[in-house]
């Protein structure tokens, strides 16, 4: 903060005191390390007293170069980065490079498998909007929310851990489909779970939609009309807190979600408020479309037959020399994909997560563009939070749902 | 519908992204130079004149055939052998159409491109981030300060001659008290295998053809 002049005190003449109190803009830098920053954000606030006149967010404290080591490994080796893009919710990372790479190779997962990618996406997408939703809560006041929250994602990420071994590095949603299939006994764990979690959903509700000290914080904070946000480049949750009923699950659905019967849920005035409410509705629709996955689902393979692009069964290693070659060479040289570029996209949970991949032929992806939803919210923090006290920018940062994992990437 | 009955001589509908293409391209008087369907017909690649692309732009989004209204990434993708080497990649969206298209401009490393912040706003961070990583110049751009790597940093890292272990890496300096750069010390050579078959990899073996056609024509 730079030195406000102060009414010099000590050298005041007897006469007259003539006090001079000057309200000069000054700065503030809001991160790298703050809690409210969601990560390594720094934010240069240029304040004139309380209100934030311009605020420069300042990204890159977490970039990694995953776009760069992509093209220096094979498509398999590729996958496991995408975990570590939104680390809140990694396989939704995986379902876009996952489905890029299959559109790119001209496979199609089987049925199974695309049924396991939409739920596992769905649960991932409760995971997230679980973290969000409560730390929100925290940097406007609230912990119990936080509390009770990390409860229902642990149970989630033991599903997780079930399936891939991981809580969070799963690399689980492959190209032609995922690793391994449920184990026996995961699906009514997962079922039990979603019969719980709607109580659940109502005491955390309980807790905020109606809490007078949330509303103050959050209500006509940070508003976005529908054609500023689409300008801005927003998806996912925050253009349709701003009325736009957009969702690519329903206009250009992937895997099964055409099967899916779920509601958009929109909001009317675009603030952080609504941007709340969203999630919370997301996050039954999301239960919804794991109660269907689970009904819906039935028994057959989980990847697809050819063993050039998917390793071949352990047990069938042992006895096949043809196998044991297969998975030599997946795993040395991997499987070239054909020369061409698609731009992939899914609804992830914070919005549109777009893979630009553009293969050469060879077995290493030639370009690959992440593109994060985040990224294109954090941009608008600038407009968002123009006019507002500091203490409502931090209420805008919780409110977009930014983590630093995708936008530096 | 009965146009289709008169139409039904011929043997397939035209593709309607070919249609949305030609389309573009018409109203785009000579911006657009080529219109391409990538992935079996399942995208839409215009590849553009840099001269003219605010024009083409502005005709995306607000034209209502069209309706881009949403810019969702712009990228660059680094091509060292051809003689413009960068392409800029824009990706557009529409809400409206639910159609998407993918507008490509190239450039050398010194021509520039024109810069889109004025027709969405959200192009800057795109913009500055493809300046930042492969060094094409925006014009137009009044912020164009790196944005992903480090304040002072030299070299555009996406570049394919810009290699994977960079120049300099950080250590802490017990002299200086802070963090201080040095040239870059690897413990172990950099190690990238050529994994590539030196026969043909896995593409079409000799009496494979088939097979591999119909997977690329199969499904999508």
């Amino acid at each position: 903060m730079s030195s406000q002049p102060l009414a010099a005190i000590g050298e005041a003449p007897a006469e007259t005191v003539k006090r001079q109190i000057e309200v000069e803009s000054h700065t503030i830098n809001f991160g790298p390390q703050h809690p409210a920053a969601h990560g390594v954000l720094r934010l240069i606030l240029e304040m004139k007293g309380e209100v934030v006149e311009r605020a420069d967010p300042h990204i890159g404290l977490l970039h990694r170069g995953t776009e760069k080591l992509i093209e220096y490994k094979t498509y398999i080796q590729a996958l496991p980065y995408f975990d570590r893009l939104d680390y809140v919710s990694p396989m939704s990372m995986e379902h876009s490079f996952a489905l890029a790479t299959e559109r790119l190779l001209g496979i199609e997962a089987p049925e199974r498998a695309q049924y396991i990618r939409v739920l596992f996406g769905e649960l991932t997408r409760i995971l997230n909007h679980l973290l969000n939703v409560t730390t929100f809560a925290i940097d406007c006041g609230a912990i119990t929310p936080a509390l009770w929250g990390f409860e229902q994602r642990e149970t989630l990420l033991e599903f997780y851990e079930t399936v891939s071994g991981s809580h969070y590095h799963a690399n689980y949603f492959r190209p032609g489909g995922v690793a391994k299939d449920l184990p026996q006994g995961l699906e009514e764990r997962i079922a039990g779970w979603a019969k719980q979690f709607p109580a659940f959903l109502k005491d955390l509700e309980g807790l905020l939609t109606e809490n007078r000290i949330f509303k103050q914080r959050t209500v006509d904070i940070g508003v976005m009309t529908a054609e500023q946000a689409m300008d801005w480049g927003f998806t996912g949750p925050c253009l349709r807190a701003s009325g736009c009923s957009w969702d690519l699950r329903k206009s250009q659905p992937y895997d099964v979600y055409d099967r899916m019967e779920f509601d958009i849920p929109t909001g009317t005035r675009g603030d952080c408020y609504d941007r709340y409410l969203i999630r919370i509705m997301e996050m039954r629709e999301s239960l919804r479309i794991v109660d269907q996955c689970l009904k819906q689902m039935k028994p057959g393979p989980v990847k697809v037959l050819d063993n050039k692009i998917v390793p071949p069964q352990r047990g069938e290693m042992k006895r096949s020399m043809e196998a044991l070659i297969h998975h030599f060479k997946l795993y040395t040289e991997g499987y070239h994909v054909p020369e061409g570029a698609t731009y992939t996209v899914t609804e992830a949970p914070k919005g549109e997560f777009g893979v630009y991949l553009v293969a050469d032929g060879t077995n290493k992806p030639y370009r690959c563009k992440i593109r994060s939803p985040s990224y294109a919210l954090l941009q608008a923090t600038e407009v968002l939070s123009k006019g507002h006290m500091l203490a409502d920018a931090v209420a805008i940062i919780g409110s977009l749902d930014i983590v630093f994992g995708e936008i530096d990437r | 519908m009965a146009e289709n009955e008169t139409a039904a001589v011929q043997a397939a509908p035209e593709n309607p992204l070919r249609v949305l293409g030609t389309a573009i391209a018409a109203a785009a008087g000579g911006a657009v130079t080529d219109v391409e369907l990538a992935r079996g017909g399942k995208e839409l690649v215009l590849r553009a004149r840099r001269d003219s692309l605010l024009g083409l732009m502005t005709l995306l989004r607000d034209d209502p055939r069209f309706g881009f209204e949403q810019c969702v990434d712009i990228c660059g993708v680094d091509w060292p052998e051809k003689a413009e080497r960068f392409e800029v990649v824009y990706n557009l969206l529409s809400l409206a159409h639910n159609q998407r298209v993918r507008v490509i401009v190239t450039t050398d490393g010194n021509a520039t491109v024109p810069s889109v912040a004025g027709i969405w706003a959200c192009a800057t961070w795109y913009e500055r981030e493809t300046w930042d990583m492969y060094g094409v110049v925006f014009a137009g751009q009044t912020d164009l300060r790196r944005l992903l790597t480090d304040y002072g940093f030299e070299g555009h890292p996406l570049r394919k001659d810009f290699p994977l272990t960079g120049f300099v890496e950080v250590r802490y300096d017990e002299e200086l008290k802070r963090v201080a750069y040095g040239p870059v010390q690897l413990t172990q050579e950099f190690r990238n295998f050529d994994y590539l078959s030196p026969w043909e990899g896995m593409s079409t073996l000799p009496g494979d053809e088939k097979v591999h056609l119909n997977r690329l024509e199969g499904p999508a």
